[in-house]
């Protein structure tokens, strides 16, 4: 998912009577639908964790504008443009509500940034691939969006208040996301016979990283039931992708497009679709940072933190010089 | 600046609530009105150089589908917050005071809507 990989203490969950009073209190309040807020008592673990997620969740909006900025300039229309330049826009603007989050956490923005900058932080695989063609803008909202919506939307419940009001926040404008994307992908697949080629590639480029998106199997993970017990993950990974290729695969016969998959299946017995795992090996290779795009994204974040600090100094300069004046005035 | 929600956290240059870490812009606290007769509400933060800025930033960032009509905006760090110990002594008298609530009070359906 857009926070994927993210460990947690490897002890195992506690029960409720091995925990001291105030964790247990805690984990109560937890149990009940409570929700933890920023000056409440926290295990350093949760505390950590949440930094480390939200921390990554924040970065994949940011990095992800890359992709997709690639095509403003080159947008096919005027309208097309302005969707792109808005849906970009609310991109950054995910992030800026999810590094307020993590800020209530007592971490500091610089050091969230310094951290993405320095690749100590990870943000999703998915952002390392290329968007080639403009049909890619309409697999991106598609699919990948598509897919942050499915982890994003029960994370509106989590047991963290910034970070859950943050989610209902992205939620309420990540529709518009995944609706542009198949807005383009239903013009290119019903358009001329290169144009539904070019729908085609990207469905057959991004299906797989898709998959990717919510992280291996995590069913035996001691990680992952611990983010559980502590609602700060909703469903495991599995469940959140067979639910993604659930929804997607009408999503593209409507289309007329084929899922790269030649052993999907619907199963009727499960009530699902049967499908093939992505590249597993493909997946750690670009978490490791030997993705397309890996170093061109970072390049161009820590580009734009070296270019953009003349400005940020200047800011600062010009308040203080204000400050300064109007002191003096009284 | 760090929020007024905000304890240090070790491993990062966290400062003392109301100190101003010394490469980075404050921390604003955002609140927004809404169209529809509700007051202020807080939003979010952001980081900013001053004030002016501030508002600039939180119209992109808070107002993006008219979700406002107004925009204040508070450094964090001129923020008076309580906090969850204070939480007996602050809202526990109120346990015991019912008859505030209107229904404390039993009136005879003959007397008509009160």
């Amino acid at each position: 998912m857009y926070a994927q990989m993210i460990k947690s203490t490897g002890d195992g969950v506690k029960s409720l009577d091995e925990m001291e009073p105030q964790e247990r209190a805690f984990q109560e309040r937890i149990n009940a639908g409570g929700k933890i807020e920023p000056k409440d008592w926290m295990p350093e673990g949760y505390r950590k964790n949440l930094i480390r997620q939200i921390g990554q969740h924040a970065h994949s909006e940011i990095v992800g504008q890359l992709p997709e900025g690639n095509w403003i300039t080159r947008a096919p229309t005027l309208e097309r443009k302005a969707i792109l330049l808005a849906k970009v826009q609310d991109e950054a603007g995910h992030g800026l509500y999810l590094y307020c989050a993590a800020e209530t956490l007592g971490v500091s923005r610089d050091q969230l940034t310094r951290d993405l900058l320095s690749g100590k932080m990870k943000y999703s695989s998915i952002f390392n691939y290329p968007t080639l063609t403009w049909a890619d803008m309409g697999a991106v909202g598609w699919l990948v969006d598509g897919a942050a919506i499915m982890n994003q939307v029960p994370l509106q419940r989590t047991s963290y208040g910034p970070y859950a009001r943050a989610m209902v926040r992205i939620c309420k404008e990540e529709s518009f996301h995944q609706r542009q994307g198949y807005d383009i992908m239903m013009k290119m697949a019903k358009g001329t016979p290169a144009q539904k080629k070019m729908a085609q590639d990207a469905l057959d480029r991004f299906w797989g990283p898709a998959l990717m998106m919510f992280g291996p199997s995590d069913e035996n993970s001691v990680h992952s039931a611990q983010s559980m017990a502590w609602k700060i993950k909703m469903n495991s990974n599995d469940e959140l992708r067979q639910k993604f290729v659930d929804e997607c695969v009408p999503q593209a016969e409507y289309l007329g497009l084929t899922v790269p998959d030649p052993d999907l299946k619907w199963n009727d017995e499960r009530g699902h679709y049967d499908f093939t795992q992505p590249d597993w090996d493909e997946f750690f290779d670009v978490l490791k940072g030997n993705g397309p795009c890996n170093t061109e994204r970072l390049e161009a974040r820590n580009k734009a933190w070296d270019d953009g600090a003349w400005v940020r100094e200047g800011l600062m300069a010009h308040a203080a010089k204000k400050r300064a004046a109007k002191l003096a005035a009284e | 600046m760090s929020s007024p929600e905000t304890k240090p956290y070790p491993g990062t240059q966290a400062v003392e609530h109301g100190k101003a870490r010394a490469d980075e812009w404050p921390l604003f606290e955002i609140f927004i009105r809404g169209q529809h007769g509700l007051s202020h509400r807080h939003v979010g933060s952001l980081h900013a150089p001053d004030a002016e800025m501030a508002i600039k930033n939180a119209r992109d960032v808070y107002t993006r589908r008219n979700e406002g009509v107004s925009i204040w905006v508070v450094q964090a760090s001129d923020i008076a917050a309580s906090s969850p110990e204070e939480k007996g002594s602050l809202y526990e008298p109120a346990n015991d005071k019912v008859y505030r609530h209107p229904t404390f009070f039993d009136i005879p359906d003959e007397v008509g809507a009160m």
